[in-house]
């Protein structure tokens, strides 16, 4: 087949299933986050199981909580049985950065209309990095895209939870380091995000805002004042950074 | 109160103040309001610097002083970021990245 033969057999194709095009889409950029949410949502089911808590409390987690270190956390304070005061305020902490992702967010989920909610509700650490820098498919709904990007993100995290509810401690332990996806996700993001930009200080802000904060708060308690550095720094910056942009 | 409905408790206020912090910038720039300057500048300069926290975040707990050094996580981001500018594709860095990291903690 010739190439424009080709290109027209693909336009016919996708003109027939509109639907199945940005299916499938979704799911290929959704692959990434599978083995690590799946992984990880199975350590959190035999951490639950540990603590005396079933299946069902496990799925009552994943699908309303639906945000992985806070689910973990979340653990510990069912086994010690905090207050519900305890647990306001952990979860103010430790989910304080979804403030962030929402913000950034607000341009491009503001016409989404009836997805528009479970966008919002669905936006956890991993879904965010696969739709910050805002690519969707050519010719496809960017809404629908993106709600199925994090709709299938939210089925392996479940799928993760109950399979790791079910499974309890019966699970061998040969998988040790599959755990590192997550971290690859991250830096696969960041060195891409790097590729497709010419303005780096914002990323440079970041990494080493975080590192000062580590070195200085620990690793327990640095995403907060991380968090205050990097806007604070982003603000003093907004001169120089806002002028490079406009002058794009 | 038994100790399921206190859990049960527990499981509602975590899920509601999680869905509080991710709708709340939209309820307060709801559509008709403008978005201030500064906010749209946040959005477009903090997804850099966030995912560069976040590479920080699942680092914070190599320990330097200690074999193997941190060595494995390194190594396994390195191989990361080199795929990921030959070849541009997060799945492939991401499932080598892994196998590299899986392979060197077993050596090491």
């Amino acid at each position: 087949m010739t190439a424009i033969a080709e290109e027209v057999f693909i336009m016919q194709t996708e003109q027939k299933s509109p639907g199945r095009g940005v299916i499938r889409q979704a799911f290929v950029t959704s692959i990434p986050v599978m083995a690590g949410y799946i992984v990880l949502g199975i350590g959190f089911g035999i951490l639950l199981h540990g603590a005396g808590y079933g299946p069902l409390w496990s799925l009552a987690m994943s699908v309303l909580i639906y945000a992985g270190s806070m689910q973990y956390v979340g653990v510990s304070l069912l086994a010690g049985g905090a207050s519900v005061l305890t647990a306001i305020l952990t979860t103010i902490m430790v989910n304080a950065r979804h403030l962030f992702y929402s913000i950034s967010m607000i341009g491009r989920y503001r016409d989404a209309g009836k997805y528009k909610p479970y966008l919002i509700f669905a936006l956890t650490d991993e879904t965010y990095s696969l739709l910050c820098d805002g690519h969707a498919p050519e010719g496809a709904d960017p809404h629908l895209y993106r709600f199925l990007v994090s709709l299938f993100d939210q089925c392996y995290w479940v799928t993760g939870c109950m399979l790791g509810s079910v499974l309890g401690a019966a699970l061998p332990f040969s998988t040790a380091g599959v755990e590192f996806s997550m971290t690859a996700l991250f830096v696969a993001s960041f060195t891409q995000q790097w590729l497709t930009t010419h303005e780096h200080i914002p990323a440079v802000v970041g990494l080493l805002g975080s590192l000062v904060c580590l070195i200085l708060f620990g690793p327990d308690n640095f995403l907060i004042p991380s968090m205050l550095v990097i806007t604070a720094a982003l603000t003093v910056l907004r001169p120089r950074l806002s002028g490079k942009e406009a002058a794009k | 109160m038994s100790a399921n409905a206190h859990a049960a408790v527990l499981v509602a206020v975590m899920a509601a103040f999680t869905m509080l912090l991710r709708f709340l910038p939209f309820l307060i720039f709801r559509k008709g309001r403008t978005t201030p300057a500064y906010v749209s500048y946040l959005g477009q300069v903090l997804p850099q610097a966030i995912i560069g926290m976040l590479v920080i975040y699942c680092l914070k707990d190599i320990s330097f002083a200690a074999a193997p050094f941190g060595l494995p996580e390194l190594l396994a981001c390195a191989a990361v970021v080199g795929l990921q500018i030959w070849r541009r594709s997060s799945l492939v860095s991401i499932l080598a990245g892994t196998a590299v990291y899986m392979l060197l903690i077993r050596i090491m």
